[in-house]
């Protein structure tokens, strides 16, 4: 191996660090930041013991979880009930991999190491990246739907035929509302479209998507919801009638990969919206110079991204359930055309060339 | 890989196919045979796509996934119908139209 | 060998064998899953035929949508995994696979005769199937099937519901 491949492997090597270090560490922290908010708003105490103000909190849930009996029920069918938290979790995590962090290239000598290495704020760059982001997205359904069948059992086969059905249905107006932003944008590519969400309206309106598509965001953010599973849609869990949905019969290690993958899926919407239509890494009207407007850039999307995730918290702990032909008609009968008749417009737009 | 290789696979694939719809008991894994096929179809399209240098070949390429959809979305009603008469997929046992 | 024929390998190696264990599985949800193993696998291919946009998009419709379908119908329906692999006896389906292998081994003598000069690959540009020359050719000499497929899909649509819906009292 020569020297130029093993700086290119390392380069690699030390953007994956990054982006999945800090996702794990932000799912482990996510699990005590929804404890604490929630308790906040019942005017509890949530979890404090373990290390200051509790933030030991999640290595102890980990141990806990990994010392657990690793159950598979008798009536399983063992191959797929293995299989099928792996598949839920392997998106999730993966769809890190195209949303941008910062805008250029930061060297590691900038930062005082001693490496000539160009860390790129992204794993990898693709021209289509945010058809990925939605094709991994659909692919999560398999985990959930699998889970369920092959658990052999009433209640988890009962909460994954109402996920599946969730999904698919939502799925189809997250992908119209996110087409808005690729019109107007031209391009799929999440880099472009944060690049070219820079500057600003008379100086101090950032020139950020949210503003130029409104009902865009507003159709993705419920989509975004329904997708995750998460309060007031979150029939496939719902516990007075299903105990707990598609993962009822999983334990112990098993259970927490859904665990993680439910997080880790918040995670990655929550930086898909910021992406699109919040101007990603950008911070209006600030220039420096390496190493500073890296550090920055990542500490505007992470801060941007935890806004959002906070208000996952603060929704679930708010909104009543939705019942669910409900939601279902909410998904097919109202969003979806909203959705079509908001990508109709702004195509009509562009095509006059307004936009 | 040379054209040849692309080709070679599609014919294997397409081949494997058609023995699934002719083997099969299930009719979920003869539907499923058939979408082999179709896929085994796309490969051979792509492939000489880039052999000519032209796109023609992938847009044919999206028309057979409207198909194969739309298929889908038809073909699984038409069992669920099936099935909810019969309470069974193996098309051995649906034989109500053949004498 | 650069690195795109290594990647090409693997995947027409793993398209293959998932093809040929979804014709041998007996239980529809495992042939279901080698079945998306087989257009996970096809959508490598595509990206090494250099159709980024068209391996997104078999992701998203035939893994995403089409065989996500096709699962929640098996799971819905959950019919009993069938005893019997294939529907005839040993006699019949060795034959079967017999004719199979040699009609693979006669296309095989056909596909060969492109090895010689017609079978080379055309050098093409970055803008090769990328979204923007896809979106274009649709647009323009495919404009006519291109909305013809929608009227198919439309039909589609409608006809999957009226098949599935069940007859409630009342009604004729």
């Amino acid at each position: 191996m020569d020297a130029a491949m093993i700086k290119e492997i390392g380069e690699i090597v030390v953007r994956m660090l990054i982006i999945f270090t800090a996702v794990f560490t932000g799912v482990g922290y996510m699990t005590l930041v929804e404890r604490r908010v929630s308790a906040w708003m019942q005017d509890r105490l949530g979890p404090n013991r373990v290390g200051p103000q509790g933030l030991l909190q999640p290595l102890a849930d980990g141990l806990k979880h990994l010392m657990k009996e690793d159950i598979v029920p008798a009536g399983a069918h063992r191959m797929v009930f293995v299989l099928a938290p792996i598949l839920v979790l392997v998106p999730a995590i993966a769809s890190f991999a195209v949303i941008p962090i910062a805008g250029d290239a930061i060297n590691l000598q900038d930062l005082g190491l001693p490496w000539d290495w160009q860390i790129k704020p992204f794993i990898a760059d693709v021209s289509v990246g945010l058809l990925i982001l939605l094709g991994l997205a659909s692919l999560e359904v398999y985990g959930v739907v699998l889970a369920g069948w092959s658990s052999g059992s009433k209640y988890p086969a009962m909460g994954a035929l109402r996920s599946t059905a969730q999904m698919i249905s939502y799925e189809l107006a997250l992908g119209l509302a996110v087409l808005p932003v690729v019109l107007t944008t031209g391009s799929l590519r999440l880099q472009t479209i944060a690049e070219a969400q820079a500057g600003t309206w008379f100086g101090f309106i950032p020139h950020w998507n949210v503003f130029i598509h409104p009902f865009g965001f507003l159709f993705l953010l419920i989509a975004i919801f329904a997708e995750t599973k998460r309060l007031p849609f979150d029939l496939p869990e719902a516990e007075p009638e299903l105990v707990g949905g598609y993962h009822t019969e999983y334990s112990a290690m098993k259970f927490v990969m859904f665990y993680m993958a439910e997080y880790s899926t918040m995670i990655a919407n929550a930086a898909l919206m910021v992406t699109l239509f919040f101007g990603g890494w950008q911070v209006p009207g600030l220039a420096l110079s390496q190493p500073w407007m890296f550090l920055i850039q990542v500490g505007a999307f992470s801060a941007k991204t935890f806004f959002f995730l906070f208000l996952f918290v603060w929704v679930r702990w708010t909104l009543p359930r939705f019942r669910y032909d409900q939601l279902m008609n909410l998904g097919w009968k109202v969003l979806l055309e909203l959705a079509f008749i908001n990508l109709l417009v702004v195509a009509m737009l562009v095509a006059a060339g307004v936009m | 890989m040379p054209l040849v290789a692309y080709i070679g696979l599609s014919a294997i694939l397409f081949v494997i196919g058609v023995m699934g719809v002719l083997l099969k008991r299930n009719a979920l894994t003869i539907f499923m045979s058939i979408e082999l096929m179709l896929n085994a179809v796309n490969v051979a399209l792509a492939a000489f796509a880039r052999h000519h240098g032209g796109l023609d070949g992938q847009i044919f390429v999206f028309f057979v996934m409207t198909v194969a959809a739309a298929e889908a979305a038809v073909g699984l009603a038409i069992f669920i119908a099936i099935f909810r008469l019969k309470k069974t997929t193996d098309v051995t046992e649906i034989n109500l139209m053949r004498w | 060998m650069s690195l795109d024929t290594i990647l090409a390998s693997a995947a027409s190696i793993a398209a293959i064998f998932s093809a040929l264990m979804v014709i041998w599985q007996r239980n529809a949800v495992i042939s279901a899953l080698f079945l998306v193993l087989n257009l996970g696998s096809v959508a490598v291919l595509f990206l090494t035929l250099g159709g980024e946009f068209l391996a997104a998009v078999q992701v998203i419709v035939y893994a995403g949508a089409i065989m996500v379908l096709f699962l929640f119908v098996i799971t819905l329906l959950n019919p009993a995994p069938l005893k019997e692999r294939f529907a005839s006896g040993p006699v019949m389906t060795g034959l079967t696979f017999a004719l199979g292998v040699l009609f693979v081994a006669a296309l095989m003598r056909g596909i060969m005769s492109l090895a010689g000069a017609g079978g080379v690959m055309a050098s093409v540009g970055e803008e090769y199937g990328s979204a923007r020359s896809i979106g274009e050719l649709l647009f323009t000499a495919y404009l006519y099937p291109f909305e013809l497929a929608g009227v198919l899909l439309m039909v589609a649509m409608v006809g999957a519901v009226v098949l599935a819906r069940r007859q409630t009292a009342g009604e004729d």
